[in-house]
Formats: structure tokens, sequence, C-alpha cells
């Protein structure tokens, strides 16, 4: 089987990151709106990504990675060109069906930007029409301008401080293509809670069909654990393997977000002692690091960091 | 000869097995019963009469010859022992541990009529450990036929059919979906009851067989079992996957950041050791007051990991009586000893919230038992105002499991009306040359009941790959010899072949 080698590496701003994975055999089955859980090291957790990107051709799956959390930053920081994650396992979850929907808008804020991306590009080949709305913090956040282009009849991109796009929140962008097609039959919408949250909302009015990809905490990605579920019409599912795609306006995002704050303590305290060992790793250098990572077990303490689930997924 | 061994001069007590001191074993993760030494098993080996009937035989879900390997044990022949034990059961470490041997083998056992029964289990395991020290192995002479066996899930299930299948020359595969193999046994059963040094031995073992182990691979999604046999080359599959998908209660409170269940708790506490937070990255929630529902194994052993991971205050919720607790009486005594308070008749109402997101604690309703119901115990009704509230911070559930949804979304194969994977009498599916068996045909059941469905399976696999299997007799009774050869169908594509020992003096 593949042994999770990265073989590109592309930086789009200094908390974003996109790494394309070699396994030729996830390529090759994996389709819209599905994600994996991957581990960095045999000590790491276990987080979910959403597939931005797969090439059956190149057996490579494209993972956009933000940041947040330990373990994001940790593979920031050593995910290079060459290297290897410990596991990646997938493609999970129920894909995204293919609906006979003739036009539809693909909603991506922050880190759902990317994994909206093979959706968009799904129903364009299914022959809709099809219309991107995206939304970032400020220009110099944005990413995949083109490629949506590429594959979308339309492209609203907005901005917080209206550096670039339309100035406002996302759900500016959805008003604008609200009132320029009367005849939108889905929306797909992928992003923080509160942004789809903000979404179904706005759709709810217009009775459009509305599909979130819900991003919980989860550890085993099976249906297992259920630490996942999520209500939705008043059930409980799990993520995992009853969504992660559901229909957003029977999503309790209340619910949602309360869930994902389980780890925040220990989050939080992960993240000022990685910050810590950052900033006592740049003070010693790096031939001081390696050794160190030879070193005794007392001084290798200083390497070892907590971690949280960064909820990154979804 | 010795005097014939009757229920009158054998040792009159069970050997007692040396445990940890409960007070300092409640604050770490070693193994709770440390095993026999030679000596105290040879005094229990000196307890089997090997009574003709041999009911334990006919107890175990495998069928293992107990007298069998106890004669060897007072032999003092270990290896003979092993050898006896692993002709049926290539998992005896694990299985002398965890299998409800009560219920099972020591249940039947004649000695247990009039005294305590034949400590079986810790024989077993005491030779399984034997053989791990000493490495010992029993690899036979395989001859490598032509068929590729696919086996999706690398629990009990998954490893009893693995190694019959590799012994019958198969070229076997295990997927599984986790980065580490052992199923159930490595994300479930924590570290003091099984340690996962001894499933790492029993998995090399199987290595040695000849069994391929793939990791992260989740069968379904990343290629399906139509896909397995049409494209991959497998002539046959195994589908072991189990039940998983954990039952909520259906509470007020139920989502609740303080509610998971036990699953989820198990998992980040043994296979993502989270309880070495933080040299290991999985957080897991440590809760002062832990309440656990349910009564069985699993609740059982989540109760012990709260206490081990530091909690003050473990609560024990069964709605029914400790007479109808399901789980091992070995595991309930142990729970006792540690210090678990247990709440009998006691069912969950709400959970109650802490207006942060979190549990401050539970209000549950105090039961009675009243008319047998279909299961044959005594159906537990609630006492009209009796509720009561308690302070708890973490609750665990642990009151069963549902199908894995992921096969039944991914193949065709044919589920029955609960969600589990439908077979017949030879756990055939209703896709030809697939096999499924364990807790995701029965629902969740024990460890050794799994193991003994993937062997069966690995018999019905043999039959249909045309394998001569060597436990079937040459001659069926209901059968003539038409067709035949010596009794043997000529259907059957291959003959095992016999390897006969020249005798030095002929």
């Amino acid at each position: 089987m593949a042994n999770f080698e990265i073989v590109a590496r592309e930086d789009f701003s200094d908390v974003t990151y996109l790494l394309e994975v070699r396994h030729p055999l996830m390529a090759r089955a994996a389709k819209p709106g599905q994600f994996v859980i991957v581990m960095l090291t045999a000590r790491s957790e276990r987080i979910p990504l959403t597939i931005a990107d797969f090439d059956g051709h190149k057996g490579t799956v494209t993972l956009v990675i933000q940041a947040v959390g330990k373990t994001t930053r940790q593979m920031q920081q050593e995910c290079r060109v060459g290297t290897s994650l410990h596991a990646m396992v997938g493609p999970m979850g129920i894909p995204s069906p293919t609906t006979k929907a003739k036009k539809v808008v693909c909603v991506g804020g922050g880190l759902g930007v990317a994994p909206i991306f093979p959706q968009a590009r799904g129903f364009k080949d299914s022959g809709a029409y099809v219309i991107a709305v995206l939304g970032f913090r400020t220009k110099s956040l944005v990413f995949w301008r083109d490629k949506f282009a590429s594959c979308c009849d339309e492209l609203i991109l907005c901005t917080n401080d209206g550096s670039a796009g339309i100035k406002g929140l996302i759900t500016d962008g959805i008003k604008v293509a609200l009132d320029r097609h009367a005849d939108i039959d889905e929306v797909v919408a992928i992003g923080p809670p509160v942004m789809m949250k903000a979404c179904a909302d706005a759709t709810r009015p217009h009775q459009i069909k509305t599909i979130v990809s819900v991003n919980p905490i989860m550890v085993d990605g099976t249906g297992m654990c259920g630490g996942c579920r999520v209500k939705v019409g008043g059930q409980v599912k799990f993520a995992c393997v009853d969504g992660p795609d559901f229909d957003g306006h029977l999503v309790d995002f209340d619910d949602l977000m309360v869930r994902l704050r389980r780890y925040t303590t220990v989050e939080q305290a992960a993240q000022e002692r990685w910050s810590e060992s950052c900033r006592m790793t740049r003070q010693v250098g790096p031939s001081a690091l390696d050794a160190l990572a030879r070193g005794s077990a007392e001084q290798s303490e200083l390497l070892e960091l907590p971690e949280l689930n960064d909820a990154l997924g979804g | 000869m010795a005097t014939k061994r009757t229920i009158r001069n054998i040792p009159q007590t069970r050997t007692p097995m040396r445990e940890q001191d409960p007070k300092a074993r409640a604050a770490n993760f070693e193994e709770v019963a440390c095993g026999y030494t030679l000596d105290e098993a040879l005094r229990e080996s000196e307890r089997c009469l090997y009574c003709p009937d041999e009911p334990c035989i006919a107890g175990c879900p495998v069928g293992i010859n107990i007298p069998g390997f106890i004669k060897k044990i007072g032999e003092r022949n270990l290896h003979g022992a092993y050898d006896v034990l692993t002709d049926t059961n290539l998992l005896p470490s694990i299985c002398g541990r965890v299998c409800p041997q009560e219920s099972q083998c020591e249940g039947a056992c004649t000695v247990g009529v009039s005294l305590e029964a034949v400590a079986i289990g810790r024989l077993e395991r005491f030779v399984g450990d034997t053989a791990i020290k000493e490495g010992w192995v029993n690899i036979p002479h395989i001859e490598a036929g032509r068929f590729k066996v696919g086996i999706v899930g690398s629990g009990p299930a998954g490893m009893a059919c693995a190694a019959d299948m590799a012994k019958a020359g198969c070229d076997v595969t295990v997927y599984e979906a986790f980065h580490e193999a052992g199923g159930v046994l490595k994300y479930g059963i924590p570290d003091f009851r099984l340690p996962n040094a001894v499933i790492d031995a029993e998995i090399e073992n199987l290595k040695k067989l000849g069994v391929t182990f793939e990791c992260n691979t989740l069968v379904g999604r990343l290629f399906t079992i139509e896909q397995m046999i049409d494209e991959m080359g497998f002539h046959a599959v195994f589908v072991g996957v189990g039940a998983g998908y954990p039952t909520m209660l259906g509470i007020p409170g139920d989502s609740l950041n303080g509610v998971l269940s036990a699953n989820e708790l198990l998992t980040r506490c043994n296979l993502m050791r989270a309880r070495d937070f933080p040299d290991y990255d999985t957080p897991v929630p440590i809760g002062r007051r832990v309440a656990v529902v349910g009564a069985g194994n699993t609740a059982m052993d989540a109760m012990r990991v709260a206490l081990r991971l530091g909690a003050e205050k473990v609560y024990c919720i069964y709605r029914r009586s400790r007479t109808e607790a399901p789980a091992r009486a070995e595991e309930l005594h142990h729970a006792e000893q540690e210090g678990i308070e247990f709440h009998w008749l006691t069912s969950p109402v709400s959970i109650l919230d802490d207006g942060h997101g979190g549990v401050r604690g539970m209000r549950c309703v105090r039961m009675e038992l009243g008319e047998p119901d279909d299961s044959g115990r005594r159906r537990p009704v609630p006492v009209a105002g009796s509720e009561f509230d308690f302070e708890a911070d973490l609750i665990v559930y642990a009151i069963g499991t549902n199908a894995n949804p992921i096969m039944g979304q991914t193949s065709s194969l044919k589920l029955n009306t609960r969600g589990y994977i439908a077979t017949d009498d030879d756990l055939a599916t209703s896709v030809t040359g697939v096999f499924a068996g364990g807790d995701i045909v029965t629902g969740a059941a024990t460890v050794i009941e799994a193991m003994g469905a993937g062997r069966r399976a690995a018999r019905s696999l043999k039959a249909y790959l045309g394998i001569r299997d060597p436990w079937r007799p040459y001659r069926d009774a209901d059968r003539d010899d038409a067709g035949t050869l010596f009794g043997i169908d000529l259907r059957e594509r291959n003959f095992a072949r016999v390897r006969v020992a020249l005798k030095a003096d002929s």
C-alpha cells in the first residue's frame, strides 16, 4: 500500500498550506464530499481533513490545511516534499450525491474554500451552471481563484475588508447570487459552522435545498466512536458514516458549535506549549535541535508536545 | 500408574491467581491478573479429572482439546500443551484472558458441579504466555496453494479466519481501517486486561504463517468487496468488521460535551494512548465524578479506565440487578475491588446541563424487576416517583452497539432488518464467494464467539474453494459413494499432501 509520501507542497499564506500526498488507490476512489483521516507521526492525533482535490492519473490526493491547532502547525512545520505521513485513511464518508441540479451555488468560506472545489468541478462535469461564492478575510489570503474560474460559470469573491471582490461576508455573496438568479436549484456550503449556519439561514426563506458539510471532532472516522455525532432534524447522526453532508436546514448548528469546543481548554494549553517550544527552537537553532532530538529523555521532553483535536475536517 | 483421580483426591480449591493490589492497580495500566507460575499451573492441572464426557470441549466455541492440553501441563510438557492448544486456537494468550470461561468451558466442567471448576482459562493463558516468552510458534508445513483470500477487519474474527486460511495454503491479506491491527483487542480492551504486547505477539505469529496485514485501508470506501473479487484477484473474502456503531440513550442531554460512548473513551485511551498525554497527542476527557451506564464487559473496562485516568468517584448505573449484569464474573469482581460504586436497578432519565455545554449530573429513576422478558431476564420497570439527581461531570454510555453501516452502504451484501449482514448457516452472504462472521452478523458478542465465527467461516471458505478440510470426515453418512474417490468428493480441486516420517528401523 501507499506510504503517504508528500509529493508537493504550496503555501497560500502563513496559515494556509497545501499538501499533495501520493496514494494512487485513494486518488482513484475519492469522490467529492469525502474526507481522510491523517496522522503525522505514530504519536499524533488522528485528524479529519476534507479532500480538496484528487488526481487519478497522477495518483495523488490534495489536502488544504489551516494551521489552527497543534497538529496542523506541526504539520506545517514538518511536512516537506519527500517526507511521509504516518497514516492516511480514506476516502471516508458518503460522497456528495450527484444531483440533477441545473444551477448550483457552491459556497466556500475560510477552510471550506478548498473542499468546495471538487464539488464545483463535479457539478460542472455533470453539466450544471455553477456559481462559486468564496469568502476570505482579506486579499492576501485568497487562493485557487484561477482553479475555480476554470470550472465555474460565475465567481463571486467576498472579503471582509473589501480588498478583493465585494466587501462583506459570505452571506452577502450569496445574496448577490440569489438576486441575479431566481432559478437556483441547490446551494452547497462548506466552512466554519457559523458560516454554514448563516448560509442555511440565508437560503431558508427561498426554500432552496442547502447541503452543508459538517466538521465535528472524530477519532476513527468509521462510525465507531460516536464523537462526531450531530443533530439533524432532531435525530442523532454520525458525521463520519452518515455524512459528512447533511441538509443545512435541518442541522442543529448551535449543538455542533458547542460540541466543537469539547477540548478548547486543552487546545489552548497545547498551543501555548507549542508556541513556547517553537520560540525555544528558534533560540537554540536547528543544530541544537537535532542534538536535542538525539538527547536524553529529559531534554527531549521539550520536543514532545501536547495535543488536541484541531477540529479541522469536514 | 498413579491412583485414579476422583473428586475427593484432587486439590479441593481452585489455585488463586496473584493480582495487583486493588489500590495500587487502580492508579496504573499494568495488568491486573499476574498469571500462574509453573508450580501454580501444575497444581491446578491436577484438578482435572479427565472425565470421559469432556463437557468442557463442547462448552468451548472453538472446541479446544482442553483435557489434552491440561494433561501435557501435568507432564510438564509445556510445548506439548502449546501444540495441543494451537491445533484449534492460535491465540491462547488472548482467549485465556478475555473469554467468559464461566459460561463456556468452566461452566460445563464436571469438577464444577461439586467444587470450583478447573481454572481452564488461567491454564490456557499460562501456556500461551510461556510460548510468547520462549518464542515458540507453531508453524505447520504449509503447501502454498493458488487461492488468494481477503479478510476485512483485523479483529478476533478476522484473525482466526486468517490463521485457518493461511494454514490451508491460501495467500491471505487482512485489511484494517485503523493504523494498527488487532481491532477491538487493540482499541477496546484496555492494557490492564489484555496488554498490547500480547496482541502484537499473536499478530506476529500470524505474519509468520504468511498472513499480510494492510492497515489504513477502509474497505468499502477505498475499494469495495465486489472489486476485491472482480478486479483484485481475491478468490474469496471474509467480512469481520465488527458491530461498532455505539448506541446513545436518546434522553435529554445526550449531546452534551461530557457525554461520550465507551468506544470513544476506550479508543482514545487504549489505541491512541491518551493516557500518556502529552507524550501522545490525543486528549481524553477526565472526569472527577464519572458515571458509566451499562454493566457489560465494555462498561467495566470504561469504569476501570476512568478510575486509572484519575477520577475520584466512578459509578456504574444499571437498570437491572447484579445477577443480570452481562459482564464476566471476574471483571465485575475486579471492578468492585477497585472501588467502583454500583447502582443497580437505576436507570438514567436525563443528563443535566452545567450551562456551558458540559455535564453537572444525571437524573435517574429507581427500577424494580417485573415479569421475565424475551431474553428470559426479569424486565426492569420504573418505580413511580423515585427520581433522584446525583452529581457527575462525565457520562459514559456502554449500552451496546449497532451494525456499522459502511458495508451496507458500499456493497450489495444483503442485510437483515437490524442492519447486520445476513448469512446462511455456513456464514455465506448473498454475494458469491463472500462470507461474514462475528459481531457484524450476530450483533455485539464476545471475542471468542467472534473467533469461533471466523473459524466456522474458514471451513465454509475451504469448502467453497474446494480445499480439503482435514476436520471433515472422509465419508458423509448421508451420502453414497457415487462421484467420490474413496469417499472424497471428486469436485474438490486439490488434495492435502501428507508427509510420512520414515521409520528408522524398517
